[in-house]
């Protein structure tokens, strides 16, 4: 093994140290893997259709007969509509997540390395973004595509670009100041390449680290879309809006809001966890 | 608290206050496209399938629409500047009166939101740190990680449930009683939609006042004034929290953008009449002008806000507006 191989082995090792002493972390994993084995194996979880209506069994309560979770207000099988309502939350999320992660860096990278004009261009349109509330700017950009999940996942990726882009420019400006990526610029490695392999895998701890800790509020934000009507549409259904038509039957049925909410919160719950977790551990300053 | 004043502060001010300009003049390019990034004939879409071509027609020179869009938006910001923000169409109202009154009752939901979020956050972050690694600080910190992983409109309906439809105490819905309307009435209608959209907010200070003041305790000025004989009280009160309150500044800044964007769902559970509810039904009613106002309006307070941040940080910390 080469001296840079066993340093690179010998770090994951401290950081997989840091993480696993954290009980705290440890929890958040278990969260986000349980939810995910759950949202991966839903057909073999559960042997109800979550679209199959029975009306003779409306607002079932849990631990009902074949029912172990109730009916909600059609007599659909809320075990299985939280279960295949996971793959939707979880997929749309993590999407959502992603093109926000991948956006945002490409834009980070660019004006951290371009500079100049390009990199005050960038940096005003990523404070134009930040002067709107958060959750405000998501719905003006439904408002203007239109209510839907593919229009849902753009908005709240858009609202996002300036957390990843900030963050990518940050690392990119320290990065491009050390001796290293210096040496290989005299050496004429080409800008390309040198923006791939030394700059980009510097930035990606931070970026692992903020897309964990982001996957939470992405979950929220589309949830909260889904639950205003303005995020998935019937006859998909997602954790949101299975809480929002439950609401009408809730001094009836408590369990058919309880339910959804409750894994809303845990999957949240679990990626805040795991991403503080990590943020910690890649910190060398706490070891 | 050192004295106010002088050409810095004044020059701070001016300097924060150009920077805002580029960023207001990107709020409203932003606003703007709302209507004219909708794919398909806007005017078509406001008026709905039974529109005949002439009523599209008129709506198009009504709105400008036929013309160049850069005339457009100078024309539309013109307006704007002059208070006129168009005319919602279904409902046959002016904009700016609407947005308005709308606007008053997100105002006193943020603020009491704001008022929860800084009584429970501060102090609980204060008694993190203080007491780092007790059972006090693991408990706060575990609630805190807990309440910013809570969905403001999933709280919501579970206070409805335990706090309206179980025992009872306080209303579910609404911002007055059909017969009441006096300031009493209006705070009992505050507190569970207050506590929804003010819980994830005191989570997320309660995290940085802890995290801001234990830096400052490890700061070297810390342990001379303990060593000097200080009383805690007075270490924490006097030169802990005076330097640690810049960092929660910027999170209060940033929370109340987090608070006017959650008042929209917030409004939706517990039926506030603020302009959050009213922003949803304009987006599914495709009432452009409404959606436009309610985001410049919202939008331009935030920056507000922020501008306001920026100038606190000058009184709290002189060494800044001399940088």
């Amino acid at each position: 093994m080469s001296d840079a191989a066993r340093v690179s082995t010998s770090a994951l090792v401290d950081v997989a140290r840091m993480f696993r002493r954290s009980h705290a972390a440890m929890f958040g994993l278990g969260l986000v893997v349980a939810l995910t084995l759950c949202a991966v194996l839903a057909p073999l979880l559960t042997r109800h259709d979550p679209n199959e209506v029975d009306t003779t069994r409306r607002l079932a309560r849990p631990l009902s007969p074949n029912h172990p979770l109730g009916t909600d207000e059609f007599g659909r099988d809320m075990t299985a509509r939280l279960l295949h309502g996971a793959r939707i939350s979880l997929a749309v999320g993590l999407a959502a997540t992603a093109l926000a992660a991948l956006a945002g860096s490409l834009c980070g990278l660019v004006a951290g390395l371009g500079g100049g004009w390009i990199d005050h261009a960038i940096m005003r349109s990523i404070d134009t973004l930040m002067a709107f509330p958060y959750f405000l700017l998501a719905i003006a950009i439904i408002a203007a595509l239109g209510p839907g999940l593919v229009n849902g996942m753009i908005a709240v990726a858009v609202v996002n670009i300036p957390f990843y882009g900030r963050i990518v420019r940050g690392t990119v400006l320290a990065v491009r100041e050390t001796e290293y990526v210096q040496a290989a610029r005299a050496l004429g490695v080409s800008e390309l390449r040198l923006a791939v392999k030394h700059v980009l895998r510097n930035c990606l701890a931070p970026i692992i680290v903020a897309v964990t800790l982001n996957v939470g509020g992405m979950i929220t934000a589309l949830a909260g879309l889904s639950f205003l009507g303005l995020g998935v549409q019937p006859p998909v259904s997602d954790w949101g809006s299975m809480l929002s038509s439950s609401r009408q039957y809730i001094n009836v049925a408590p369990h058919v809001a309880a339910l959804p909410g409750l894994a809303i919160f845990l999957a949240v719950l679990g990626f805040n966890l795991l991403g503080d977790g990590l943020r910690d551990a890649l910190d060398p300053r706490l070891r | 608290m050192a004295a106010v004043g002088g050409g810095g502060l004044q020059g701070y001010v001016l300097g924060r206050l150009l920077l805002a300009v580029p960023v207001l003049f990107g709020v409203s390019l932003l606003v703007f496209a709302v209507m004219h990034l909708a794919p398909g004939d806007p005017a078509a879409i406001m008026l709905g399938a039974q529109a005949t071509r002439e009523d599209v027609e008129r709506l198009h020179r009504e709105l400008g629409l036929d013309r160049p869009l850069p005339v457009q938006y100078a024309r539309w910001l013109g307006r704007v500047g002059q208070g006129d923000l168009g005319r919602s169409i279904p409902l046959g109202r002016e904009v700016l009166p609407e947005v308005l009154t709308r606007f008053r009752a997100t105002l006193i939901l943020t603020g009491g939101a704001l008022l929860v979020a800084l009584v429970i956050g501060v102090p609980a972050g204060i008694v993190s740190a203080t007491r780092q690694y007790s059972w006090l600080d693991r408990l706060s910190m575990g609630i805190a990680v807990t309440g910013v992983s809570l969905p403001v409109f999933w709280t919501g309906i579970m206070l409805i449930i335990v706090f309206s439809l179980t025992l009872r105490w306080l209303p579910s819905a609404g911002m007055f009683s059909p017969y009441g309307g006096d300031f009493a009435d209006l705070l009992w209608h505050l507190v569970l939609p207050a506590i929804t959209l003010g819980t994830a907010s005191a989570a997320a200070l309660a995290r940085m006042t802890r995290s801001s003041v234990l830096e400052i305790v490890r700061q070297d000025f810390v342990r001379s004034a303990r060593a000097k004989g200080l009383a805690e009280r007075a270490v924490v009160g006097r030169h802990v929290l005076k330097n640690a309150v810049n960092p929660v500044v910027t999170v209060l800044g940033i929370q109340v953008g987090t608070l006017l964007g959650g008042a929209i769902l917030t409004e939706t559970v517990f039926s506030w009449p603020g302009l959050g509810s009213m922003m949803v039904r304009a987006i599914q009613a495709r009432d452009y002008p409404l959606v436009q106002g309610g985001v410049l309006l919202i939008a331009t307070t935030f920056v507000g806000v922020n501008l306001l941040v920026d100038l606190l940080y000058a009184v709290f910390d002189p060494r800044i507006r001399y940088e």
